[in-house]
């Protein structure tokens, strides 16, 4: 059902696109209206949405520490897993953010009740998946900035050439095409098939999947099959990045039902599950050195509260005290 | 015939056959199954009054009415948007998760249990579907479709159920690509649930003993001296040496903090008797107190408030008496608040002193500014520098292998001190397999509160990783103890170990240690710290044992 209503939902805003790309009216409509309001919601929402995280105290400094802490200077610490200054922290979120170390922890275990043994093996595929598609969707991003940018930055055709090393096709097959579409198809096969994991999905879960499969999908039928018109499609991002929108004429109308699709995922962006991107930075568990004992955490919200403080705990059992011969303050 | 509180109730080849796979139905059309033994008895009223809790009621889990206040669902929202605004941790939790489920089979009640609502993202998605309906976009247009939910009595009864399912361990933290951690969604859970007067009673009256006596026990001050009395006795038919008890003594050095289980409970009490003697050993000038005779602190399976409450006495303690620094004993969650809280919410300790070894004279920097240090760290530093005499041999009729406590092992990390100090006492020491041991440790199935029998279908569910994993070094190495440094794991993993590996006692560290040291003026050593003859070591034609 929720796979349905997200699949349905991608597939009509792919069509209402699409058709819009057929005539002029609509070129203007899905080319132009539509992104600049679509990329004003995205950065507005994910800067209210990392404002909003920000905006909350951390009372508590609950480092999850993954190693051994710091203590005697003869005992080695686990700097990274088990941070105790900044540097440590750097280079902890660094790599979490860059190559997923705690998913690389990631573990199956398996119940064998006949023998009754518990094991453990590593599983490797989500971390795998996930480093596929997220370091494909940034070279692609990058490779798209072709098209914004004029002239071109050699940034940007070095990753292309690098990014083409296979050198078949015409015009030649990025490897990041693939790997992002694979990658996208295994992460929506295992929330499918996945007993445990298909319990737990939500419309957020199969909806930006679909949309990515969508946007994946329109760019490469464009590129491959449509072999759409780069020049006027690069005239009109040009046009758009540099607020002097241009609408050249004769643009393949799949790059409208593509370009609608980008729109949309800019507008979700900032309201699904898909600001984990900046939300991993703010990680309390994560983004905290553990020396909570070498240097004092303040909350900044602290209130008094309510003890037993000593002298009413001694008034309660002084003769019981003293006849047990511990000494007292109040004789 | 058993009851569902006895061990005896449960087989193992039923409890092995966990179906992991979720039911037909959706999570949240399938109510909870109230069955005895998965569930923790009410928070009783005289322990609410006792610490001015709002809405002190009797009832019973399996009321169909649990007394809420009239306007709990406003007392519940406003308390949840309260906390969002308070707790960053909370407010990113509710927001980042991606559903990617590498957390599910992390938990310990997942794996032994199969109940889809114990994997720790369903667990958080029980409170998160509440947040989507009522302080989400998405979850207001979209509704159930994206998991948003509205909040009715059966939403508490679920979370109540759920949220004292979890031993905040925060095992599944470490998996978790964003760092969610369910302990901080649990608490906060249990948190809500407090505003309308809903607690255990096995977390709620150790907190209402802990604010009234000291510890959670309800030891009176004059208890706990016959309590320490009894065991110096037991000390000297051992090893023929009388040790002090300083207690509340004013100037002393250093306050000692244990964790009360060790007081009354076996095999607690020999880890106290340990810690009595190594004092004793090495002329500490420490003291007990009664006031703040116990480093346990169920507040934090109750409030970050309580946290607070409970945890003051200890430095108002070490301030009355005059010491420099605190020394730490063996215990799991003391030492997440000590370490991870205390300094927060009862400092600065500005009246101590940076905590000095007066043995070795090493400066414990890294607790520069809490003042306080764990009993491991410190005898780390002992053993190091060769302040103690030790004769591991003594300990050659155990084979050890080590239980990494969640709280010190996935909130401070301490991991090679104990480790360090066990191999310096034992010569057979053998770890447990690398996915339960360290920061990927599996807790005993009782902590956070959880430990009662009661509860124990979910104990033993919840025991079954750490239990099978002692079971797989007892067949291959012969493993014949447990060492723990934590209470909990003292009370709770005997039943975990008895059931999933019978023959494994439990021990904590500090005993060890003192079963195999060489202390001034003893007597020929025959009888451990248990009392039992120390196998391999025979009466001499003089009375006197020997090594063979």
């Amino acid at each position: 059902m929720k796979i349905l209503v997200s699949l349905a939902a991608v597939g009509l805003l792919f069509l209402v696109g699409l058709l819009g790309g057929l005539g002029r009216a609509g070129e203007v409509v899905f080319g132009v209206l539509i992104p600049y309001p679509a990329l004003v919601v995205f950065l507005g929402g994910l800067i209210y949405r990392v404002l909003s995280w920000a905006k909350a105290p951390v009372p508590f400094r609950i480092t999850t520490t993954c190693g051994q802490e710091k203590s005697l200077p003869w005992i080695k610490q686990a700097k990274i897993d088990n941070p105790s200054g900044l540097p440590g922290v750097v280079i902890r979120m660094a790599l979490e953010v860059l190559v997923f170390r705690s998913l690389l922890r990631n573990t199956k275990a398996k119940l064998y009740p006949a023998e009754n043994r518990l094991a453990y093996g590593t599983s490797l595929g989500l971390w795998a998946a996930a480093m596929a598609f997220h370091w494909s969707m940034l070279v692609i991003l990058i490779r798209h900035l072709r098209l914004a940018l004029s002239p071109v930055p050699a940034v940007v055709t070095f990753v292309e050439k690098a990014d083409g090393l296979l050198e078949t096709g015409v015009p030649v097959f990025f490897v990041t095409t693939i790997l992002f579409l694979a990658a996208l198809v295994f992460l929506l096969g295992r929330r499918l098939l996945d007993p445990q994991v298909r319990y737990i999905s939500l419309v957020d879960d199969y909806f930006p999947l679909l949309l990515l499969l969508g946007i994946g999908l329109s760019g490469f039928w464009l590129r491959h099959f449509a072999k759409a018109d780069v020049v006027g499609i690069k005239e009109l991002v040009v046009g758009l990045a540099s607020f002097h929108p241009v609408l050249p004429a004769a643009i393949h109308p799949l790059f409208f039902g593509h370009l609608f699709l980008v729109s949309m995922l800019l507008i979700y962006f900032p309201f699904g599950k898909l600001v984990h991107m900046p939300g991993v930075f703010l990680s309390p568990t994560r983004n905290l050195a553990n020396n909570n004992r070498r240097v004092r955490h303040v909350n900044p919200w602290d209130y008094p509260v309510k003890t037993h403080p000593y002298p009413e705990y001694e008034d309660e059992w002084r003769e019981k005290m003293k006849a047990a011969g511990l000494p007292v303050e109040k004789a | 015939m058993a009851k569902p509180d006895e061990v005896g109730y449960y087989r193992q080849e039923e409890l092995l056959k966990a179906d992991h796979q979720p039911p037909k139905t959706g999570w949240m059309e399938t109510p909870v199954d109230f069955r005895p033994g998965s569930y923790i008895y009410p928070g009783k009223a005289k322990n609410l009054k006792i610490l001015g809790l709002p809405n002190p009621h009797e009832w019973a889990v399996t009321d169909a009415d649990w007394k809420l206040p009239e306007d709990w669902q406003r007392i519940v929202l406003e308390g949840m948007a309260e906390r969002l605004k308070k707790y960053r941790s909370f407010k990113l939790f509710m927001d980042t998760c991606v559903r990617c489920g590498a957390c599910a089979d992390k938990c310990h009640f997942f794996i032994g249990g199969g109940d889809p609502k114990n994997m720790p993202v369903l667990r958080a998605e029980l409170l998160r579907s509440i947040y989507r309906k009522d302080f989400t976009t998405l979850g207001k247009v979209l509704g159930k479709l994206n998991g948003a939910r509205e909040l009715t009595a059966d939403v508490i009864k679920e979370w109540f159920y759920y949220f004292y399912q979890c031993t905040e361990c925060r095992r599944c933290s470490v998996f978790c690509p964003f760092g969610i951690d369910t302990a901080e969604v649990t608490m906060i859970g249990r948190e809500l649930l407090g505003l309308l007067g809903l607690y255990i009673n096995w977390a709620i009256e150790p907190v209402a003993n802990c604010y009234r006596f000291g510890n959670h026990l309800a030891i009176p001050p004059h208890g706990m001296v016959d309590t320490l009395e009894f065991m110096v006795d037991d000390i000297e038919e051992a090893t023929g040496i009388r040790v002090e008890v300083p207690l509340n003594k004013k100037g002393a050095e250093i306050l000692f903090v244990p964790p009360s289980g060790d007081y009354v409970a076996a095999p607690g009490i020999y880890t106290c008797m340990g810690y009595l003697l190594m004092f004793h050993e090495l002329g500490l000038d420490y003291t007990f107190s009664t006031y703040a005779s116990e480093g346990g602190n169920f507040g934090l399976f109750t409030s970050h408030e309580m946290i607070k409450r409970l945890n003051a006495k200890i430095y108002a303690e070490a301030k009355r008496l005059g010491v420099k620094w605190i020394l730490g004993g063996e215990c799991g969650h003391m030492w997440r608040v000590l370490h991870q809280y205390m300094n927060t919410v009862n400092g600065p300790a500005d009246f101590l002193e940076v905590p000095k070894s007066p043995i070795t004279g090493t400066v414990f920097e890294n607790a520069r500014s809490a003042k306080v240090i764990h009993i491991m760290e410190f005898f780390a530093d002992l053993i190091r520098h060769g302040k103690l005499k030790l004769d591991p041999s003594r300990n050659d009729h155990i084979r050890v292998t080590f239980h990494d406590s969640c709280n010190p092992a996935r909130a401070m990390g301490i991991l090679e001190e104990p480790r360090y100090v066990i191999k310096s006492v034992c010569n057979n020491f053998f770890e447990m397999p690398e996915n339960t041991i360290r920061e990927q440790t599996f807790c005993c199935g009782g902590g956070a509160g959880l430990g009662t029998d009661e509860n124990m279908e979910m104990r033993l569910r919840g025991g079954l990783p750490r239990g099978n994993a002692v079971r797989y070094v007892q067949q291959r190495h012969g493993v014949n103890q447990l060492a723990a440094m934590c209470a909990i794991d003292r009370a709770t993993l005997v039943t975990v170990c008895d059931y999933w590996a019978p023959g494994v006692k439990v021990t904590g560290i500090t005993e060890l240690v003192a079963n195999a040291t060489i202390f001034k003026g003893e007597k020929k050593r025959t009888l451990n710290l248990r009392l039992e003859p120390i196998p391999g070591v025979h009466q001499d034609e003089d009375g006197k044992g020997g090594q063979p």
